[in-house]
């Protein structure tokens, strides 16, 4: 289709900063982060069934978990009263069953008195610190900064620091369904789900809504992210909210999914990575988690309850592609990846934007060199996976205009069904999938590394993904004509899933393929110290990294092509 | 505009007056109204003024009409219970007018293909389980509903026209399928229950047809009861593993719509299945059999199917295969008989 990129300049769609729905709400943080803490409340005791002995019993849970958590797994973004909360919850605690004589019913008031503590205490720590103004300080700053950088790169010569012959949209292009994203932006409510390699993602999010025009999205982002202060800030003034990955106990989990809803219902973009956490395999996410969309969907059925059934009411899902050519945390999530599938080492969690030095140098290296990025948007759809057409209206698969009202309708009446919802839920995560895998953009690199595995695969048939692994690297080695046959092989296979609409490529695919291949494996893992795909003087193809090279590998699995081998 | 409907009492839509069909309507209309789809004008006029359906009686709570629209807009639940042969088409003329709140729930044990155009069993011969669609996978497809279900278990149409006890199973992922099908069906005589993994309970439905040809033809050969116990026992192990292959889990073969409307079949004399492999074995053709049957005998074509399935199927099913062999290759029966005393099953139970 597009040869060429064109960088398009958004307007802002919301002209006046006042009327971003994130910026009411951030005036009204206090209201709403009672609203949500009430709402959880009563969302827990309907799960315990008002019953106060198993209330007693998940109250005991969470607080063990959460000793537990305080002990072994401390951040520097905990609060300084962690161990002193949890220490009250638990004489509280004591003190109710220690005290005789009291009646059912004023037990499970005095639990209510602490499950309210608790919800509250979450409510806050998620909601997130949003202001407008250090949005558009750092706004400024990102897309200052960077196109400093880049420019300093690009263009010859000391002066070029302050040209401005590259922007920021050079380097990161936006395609597909930008022009739709933007006139639901001011119809109804979006929800952007998009796929999750790179803890850079958020910030690159963050940029790309801006630079569309659109107001600012509120985002879950993992707390660990809050850790390191420059991401901190950056993510405040992005409108993220906190999710803590360590707690897992019933409450927390309900007070999320709470503030997710009530923010979108009260009519804030959201947007929630669906993978849950970043692709370990380098794979597109296939299963996701489910509990966030599950909000969306909960979220729309509640506006249908309250009347809201015009578009102003509704919920577009809007699914979004990050394409990279080289993700700087791969040689780690691979390990992880193969460590939990290979049960060979206990798995445990690091983070290698471990500090500010480490991301600033990435930075560097990232804006220095020629890595592009692409960002695709995919077609927007109900909370059902149904498209919908320029109006916002949902679309079945033969066109026709359906009311998405309906699919909440029992017996003439919009209902509350947990368990049809759960369906639905999972419904929609497929079609997440589906559309994730249409509109990613395959690179160059992606092609090259895809080959060059499954050549190995098939040079050594009776190795299982382990040992295939463990070969020696230099005992390694693929012809230069069989890599490139292969590569032609492959292509076609992508151009006839493409001209299907199961996949998109980049423009720089339609070179011929001695380019293809020559910038595909300059370009994938380019920062990595061992390269995924090494050339020797004949020019045949070889691995400093296995491992790497099957995270690589993994972006083009999902299509069938092993097939081909 | 369905609000406004809500007021009033809705019907219940029954597509397709068959003999399941008509007894289920039956059913039905001894708690709601009742409106039947016909295509024939000649078969709802005969509703309509004399309450029966070609011979069959029907109860004066169900109306008639050749409207797919009308009776659309008339019905938030629809039983569809035609055979798998019209079943792709009739959704399809529905499918317009079906929305997202419909309840849909049907009665259709047979299995449907997912072809490209033009391209048929005979010139594919092999077929994955992509290409092979049941009933509920059919509406999921072709409509816009979602809220499907599906009725199986042991439900000889004569005997529920006779108004004898019995029992089926409602299968959907939604529970509120369910609970609607046990609210509309259930009666003293009539006993409904509930499973959730509705490609199990399809699947089940669809094998167990097979297995009943298979048992005719034991019967048609003079054979006892050993050899019947023989023949479901071992047709259930087969039902198990072609069931796994295909989506359904263990358990709902287990249940009312497998083990239970398996057995059933096997004894009937009245199952269609059952009267072909009888005759078959009587030493009368498939063509002359088919020939002069009013209704459809499912197990047929499920076998063709089933056969190009395994043939991308890491699997045996030396029943079917047999079976196969005999409908349409001309192998004896006495023969297929003798292929499986001689086959070497030695394990009796691999499953659990």
């Amino acid at each position: 289709m597009e040869q060429k990129y064109i960088k398009h300049k958004y307007e802002p769609i919301h002209p006046s900063k006042d009327e971003w729905p994130v910026v009411k709400l951030a005036r009204e943080r206090k209201e709403f982060v009672k609203k949500v803490a009430d709402l959880s409340e009563n969302r827990i005791l309907k799960l315990t069934g008002n019953n106060p002995d198993i209330l007693k019993e998940e109250l005991e849970t969470t607080l063990y978990r959460e000793k537990l958590r305080i002990k072994q797994n401390p951040w520097v973004v905990d609060p300084d009263d962690d161990g002193s909360f949890w220490s009250g919850v638990k004489s509280s605690l004591v003190q109710i069953s220690t005290e005789t004589g009291r009646s059912k019913v004023k037990k499970l008031q005095a639990y209510k008195s602490i499950l309210n503590q608790i919800t509250a205490r979450y409510a806050e720590e998620i909601a997130s610190n949003f202001k407008a103004t250090h949005y558009k300080f750092t706004r400024s700053v990102v897309t200052y900064g960077f196109s400093r950088l880049l420019n300093a790169a690009r263009v010859k010569g000391f002066k070029s620091i302050f040209s401005n012959q590259y922007t920021l949209q050079d380097k990161i292009q936006i395609t597909g369904e930008t022009d739709q994203l933007r006139d639901l932006a001011t119809k109804g409510t979006v929800v952007m789900v998009p796929t999750h390699f790179s803890n850079l993602d958020s910030i690159l999010i963050g940029w790309v809504i801006s630079v569309l025009g659109l107001p600012p999205f509120i985002y879950g982002a993992g707390l660990n992210l809050f850790n390191i202060s420059i991401f901190a800030y950056f993510m405040n003034s992005l409108g993220a909210y906190k999710v803590d990955r360590r707690k897992k106990n019933l409450m927390y989990l309900e007070t999320l999914k709470t503030y997710s809803k009530e923010a979108i219902q009260f009519g804030c973009h959201s947007l929630f990575f669906p993978g849950g956490t970043r692709s370990r395999s380098g794979m597109i996410e296939t299963k996701l988690k489910l509990g966030l969309i599950s909000t969306a969907i909960e979220a729309q059925r509640a506006n249908f309850e309250n009347g809201l059934n015009d578009i102003s009411g509704k919920i577009f899902i809007v699914p979004v592609t990050i394409n990279y050519h080289f993700v700087l945390e791969a040689p780690s999530l691979i390990r992880d990846h193969l460590s939990i599938t290979g049960q060979e080492r206990y798995y445990k969690e690091n983070d290698e934007f471990s500090n500010s030095y480490k991301i600033s140098k990435f930075l560097i290296k990232f804006f220095t060199k020629g890595s592009d990025i692409s960002v695709s948007v995919g077609k927007a759809m109900d909370v059902l996976g149904n498209y919908v057409d320029v109006d916002g209206r949902s679309m079945d698969k033969h066109g026709r205009i359906i009311n998405t009202r309906d699919y909440f309708v029992s017996g003439g009446n919009v209902s509350v069904d947990i368990q049809r919802e759960e369906e639905y839920t999972n419904m929609l995560g497929k079609r997440i999938v589906e559309e994730f895998h249409k509109i990613n953009r395959v690179f160059n690199s992606h092609l090259v590394a895809f080959v060059a595995f499954e050549l190995i695969k098939k040079q050594n048939r009776k190795l299982d993904l382990f040992d295939l692994l463990r070969l020696p690297e230099e005992d390694i080695t693929i012809p230069y004509e069989d890599f490139k046959a292969s590569c032609q092989l492959v292509l076609d296979r992508i151009k006839e899933l493409k001209s299907q609409g199961l996949i998109n490529t980049a423009p720089h695919l339609s070179k011929d393929m001695d380019e293809i291949i020559k910038r595909g494996i300059e370009n994938v893992g380019m920062y990595h110290s061992k390269r995924p795909i090494i050339q020797d003087k004949n020019g045949d193809i070889g691995t400093d990294d296995m491992s790497l090279l099957y995270f690589y590998h993994n972006r083009l699995t999902g299509y069938g092509l092993e097939k081909l081998y | 505009m369905d609000s406004k409907n809500s007021t009033k009492a809705k019907y219940i839509g029954v597509i397709g007056v068959g003999s399941f069909g008509a007894a289920i309507a039956n059913i039905l209309a001894a708690k709601n109204p009742v409106m039947v789809y016909a295509r024939k004008q000649e078969v709802v006029d005969e509703i309509n003024t004399s309450h029966s359906a070609q011979g069959k009686a029907l109860s004066v709570n169900v109306i008639a009409s050749n409207d797919p629209e009308h009776l659309c807009k008339s019905c938030d639940v629809l039983f569809f219970m035609v055979p798998s042969a019209g079943f792709q088409d009739v959704v399809r003329t529905f499918s317009p007018f079906l929305f997202p709140y419909h309840l849909i729930i049907h009665g259709t044990k047979g299995l449907c293909l997912n072809l490209k155009a033009g391209e048929t069993l005979q010139t594919v011969k092999k077929i994955k389980r992509s290409q092979i669609l049941t009933m509920s996978e059919v509406i999921l497809q072709e409509t816009v509903a979602v809220r499907v279900g599906c009725l199986a278990g042991p439900n000889l149409s004569k005997e529920l026209a006779q108004g004898q006890p019995a029992a089926t199973v409602i299968a959907s992922k939604y529970n509120e399928v369910i609970l609607e099908g046990q609210n509309l069906l259930r009666s003293e005589k009539f006993q409904v229950y509930g499973n959730s993994d509705i490609i199990g309970v399809e699947i089940s439905g669809v094998l167990k047809n097979i297995i009943a040809i298979a048992s005719g033809a034991l019967a048609g050969l003079g054979l006892g009861e050993n050899a019947k116990g023989l023949l479901i026992s071992r047709g259930m192990v087969e039902m198990i593993h072609l069931g796994n292959a295909l989506g359904g889990s263990i358990k709902s073969v287990m249940g009312l719509a497998g083990i239970g409307d398996l057995v059933a079949t096997c004894n009937s004399v009245h199952s269609r299945n059952f009267t072909v492999g009888f005759r078959l074995a009587k030493g009368e053709t498939l063509d002359a059999i088919l020939a002069d049957m009013d209704e459809v005998a499912e197990g047929i074509n499920t076998v063709r199917i089933i056969k190009a399935f395994l043939e991308t199927a890491d699997l045996r099913a030396p029943i079917t295969e047999n079976l196969y062999r005999v409908l349409f290759e001309d192998l004896e029966i006495e023969d297929a008989l003798q292929f499986l005393m001689k086959y070497p099953f030695n394990v009796d139970v691999d499953f659990v």
